[in-house]
């Protein structure tokens, strides 16, 4: 399952920073950060529930970037 | 201008003021220090706080920190040596945050312009209801429903013209402002702008499902799909932070160590600190990161206001790097605009040959077939049709008024055990058998686009190797054809499994990183435009099939838009690789002059705010396509 959500970050790298935070929390297959859309694209694995998973994926990149935000 | 962006514009101009008041102020000592604290605190407590909140998270490589360190150490630096030139560590700040808004404003702005520039998107919609009118936000109008476009009004939502008639200008779709007649029982789509006449429209889909809404989502969503330039920037971003920050490391320690243990002099912490701090400064990516996404972001946005989408960066670095181009040839070199020029040797009457013909072919949506149904001129009863058996590539075989109805070529015909008698016109020629008896022929031929002649040139101008025509029609057909528009291949009478066959082939033939490209009219090629690098659809405005199998779309079915295609993405690649180059050349520079010694501090933010301004400048450059 894709999901799509918006977010608001400040700098390109960040935005990178955010990719690879969501890549690396679990549940999540893929997930691609678009800086010029200010988008989150995020496909899950089977058997998580994407609620879930998109609160650690905010917690996850709040760490990386403390300004960035996820509107879930 | 954000509310953000221009509190930061305040915090930047009073910490510059104050900058500039304290080189006057004649103190000295730790009001001095006091004093030159306040436009440090003002321009970076942001900074600041950013930083402690990542050494929390233990994200040592992150900018800000970064730039607290280089900053911080400078200000430590000069209380320990006593200079008291605490200006050099705030203009650094200064100019780090005159840069981080110039980012932030230039990207919103080519934010908005972008999506000015795919203005299409509709207000309202004026929906017809128990007689009266009333204007809704277009997501509201269902199927089926009554809508009213007046005079300079978008077309909000795809349907058919129930009354009226007008000319509609669909430049904002196409990038040509060619203007087309609708009357009453044409399909009209949304986006178009209505020009003379009042239209009623009955909608044939939703909003979602229009034109309009599909282009919109295409396009924005275009960028996510990252191309391997940017891959290698936020790979190169990710290590060369460390890198820096450790040599920046290195070098505070090991030549300070060096000199005192082999060299037997002072080891000169001060300077080596200083140069330390000074790679600090040029640790930060950002110039190298953003530039690169914004000049795809800016591509496309530019080829889409030109009536070209692109469905990602991937497609469009591939399009720069396409070197073969093989087309279709109904409807893509020809105007698929069949015209039935004779009829041979037949047994019936002209009429009813033709009305044979056209009812064994009335389930058929082949361009050949419509041709046919339009020469009969009738309408069509297909009750009187049954058993329709489509054979791709060499046509149908039906049963009309009980009667075995074979119409197709001469390879169907050969499968009947039907002697054909071969025909001397050039075009298609459809042979004609009833109950498995000979009954003639049609000749049918279709025209060549006008520009088709000067694409092909165009193409060949810029740097395309090979053009190469794939058909399903007959072979004098096909090469009288690829003779006239001068392409260097030709392969006739091809089913559509042989075209996919042919592709795979030239795709062998090829190295690997000169990109094969197909042309198609997106209906009935899906397979191969998926097969080939890089499939492009053309004419294609609205229709789903080819929206989903190709990978760039052209709006119109005009074959100077390849060139064109090819033209912009070479533009936009150049652009990024302009981009790549010059940002880590500047910062590589950078650094070697901040380890010998050459390069102070002011230098080096110079430098870094100077990349990133001028790396955004150049990007947003990728959005002026039209003269290409």
């Amino acid at each position: 399952m894709k999901k799509t959500y918006k977010i608001d970050v400040d700098c390109a790298n960040c935005a990178n920073k955010m990719e690879q935070a969501a890549q690396k929390t679990e549940g999540v297959k893929s997930a691609t950060v678009n800086f010029m859309t200010l988008k989150m694209i995020v496909e899950f694995l089977e058997g998580h529930d994407p609620k879930v998973v998109m609160e650690q994926v905010r917690q996850n990149c709040k760490r990386v970037e403390s300004d960035c935000e996820v509107f879930l | 201008m954000t509310k953000r962006q221009k509190i930061m514009l305040i915090r930047i101009l009073v910490a510059a003021a104050l900058l500039v008041a304290l080189q006057f102020l004649p103190v000295t000592g730790w009001l001095r220090f006091l004093c030159y604290m306040a436009p440090y605190l003002v321009v970076g407590y942001d900074i600041l706080r950013k930083a402690l909140k990542g050494i929390l998270n233990r994200q040592v490589f992150d900018e800000c920190f970064l730039m607290a360190v280089a900053t911080v150490g400078a200000i430590a630096l000069a209380l320990y040596e006593g200079s008291g030139d605490y200006t050099e560590a705030i203009a650094v700040m200064l100019f780090y945050q005159v840069g981080e808004w110039f980012q932030s404003y230039a990207v919103g702005k080519s934010r908005r312009n972008i999506s000015d520039l795919m203005d299409i998107r509709p207000d309202y919609a004026n929906l017809e209801q128990e007689g009266k009118l009333l204007q809704v936000d277009p997501e509201e109008v269902e199927v089926g429903s009554t809508i009213l476009v007046q005079p300079g009004e978008k077309v909000p939502i795809d349907g058919i013209v129930l009354t009226g008639s007008s000319t509609l200008n669909t430049a904002a779709l196409t990038g040509e402002s060619l203007p087309r007649e609708v009357a009453a029982g044409d399909e009209v789509i949304s986006g178009c702008i209505n020009m003379t006449g009042l239209l009623r429209i009955r909608t044939t889909k939703e909003f979602g499902e229009s034109t309009v809404s599909k282009i919109l989502d295409l396009v924005e969503n275009a960028s996510s799909r990252k191309s391997k330039s940017e891959d290698f920037i936020s790979k190169f971003a990710r290590v060369y932070t460390p890198a820096v920050c450790f040599a920046a490391l290195a070098l505070a320690f090991l030549p300070p160590l060096a000199r005192m243990a082999v060299l037997g002099l002072a080891p000169a912490w001060g300077t080596w600190v200083y140069r330390a701090l000074t790679f600090l400064v040029i640790s930060c990516p950002c110039a190298l990161v953003i530039s690169i996404p914004l000049s795809f972001f800016a591509g496309i946005g530019g080829a889409s206001k030109a009536g070209v989408l692109v469905k990602g960066s991937n497609y469009l670095e591939t399009l720069s790097q396409t070197k073969v181009v093989v087309f279709d040839k109904t409807g893509t070199l020809t105007q698929g605009v069949f015209q039935v020029n004779g009829i041979h040797h037949n047994e019936l009457e002209d009429q009813k040959l033709l009305e044979y013909a056209a009812l064994a072919e009335s389930a058929s949506s082949h361009p050949i077939s419509k041709s046919i149904q339009r020469a009969y001129g009738k309408e069509l009863d297909r009750s009187r049709v049954t058993d329709i058996q489509e054979l791709g590539g060499s046509g149908v075989i039906a049963t009309v008024d009980g009667r075995q109805i074979a119409a197709g070529n001469h390879k169907l015909m050969a499968r009947l055990g039907v002697q054909a008698i071969p025909c001397h016109s050039v075009g298609t020629i459809i042979h004609m058998a009833i109950d498995g008896k000979y009954a003639g022929h049609i000749v049918i031929s279709d025209l060549v686009k006008p520009h088709a002649k000067d694409a092909i040139q165009a193409l060949k101008a810029a740097g395309v190797r090979r053009t190469v025509m794939l058909t399903g029609d007959a072979k004098p057909v096909a090469d009288q054809v690829a003779a006239a528009l001068g392409l260097d291949e030709v392969y006739s009478e091809l089913l559509p499994a042989g075209k996919v066959e042919q592709v795979e082939r030239l795709l062998a033939q090829k190295p690997e990183r000169e990109k094969l490209a197909f042309v198609g009219d997106g209906i009935n090629d899906a397979p191969v435009l998926s097969r080939a690098d890089i499939g492009i659809a053309m004419g294609a405005m609205g229709s789903d099939a080819a929206i989903e199998a190709a990978d760039v779309v052209l709006m119109d079915d005009d074959p100077l838009k390849i060139p064109k295609a090819i033209k912009i993405s070479r533009k936009c690649l150049g652009i990024v690789y302009q981009n790549i180059v010059f940002a880590i050349g500047v910062k590589l520079i950078c650094l070697a002059l901040g380890a010998l010694g050459f390069a102070s501090m002011w230098l080096a933010i110079f430098a870094d705010v100077g990349v990133m301004v001028l790396a955004v400048l150049n990007a947003i450059r990728a959005l002026f396509v039209q003269n290409l």
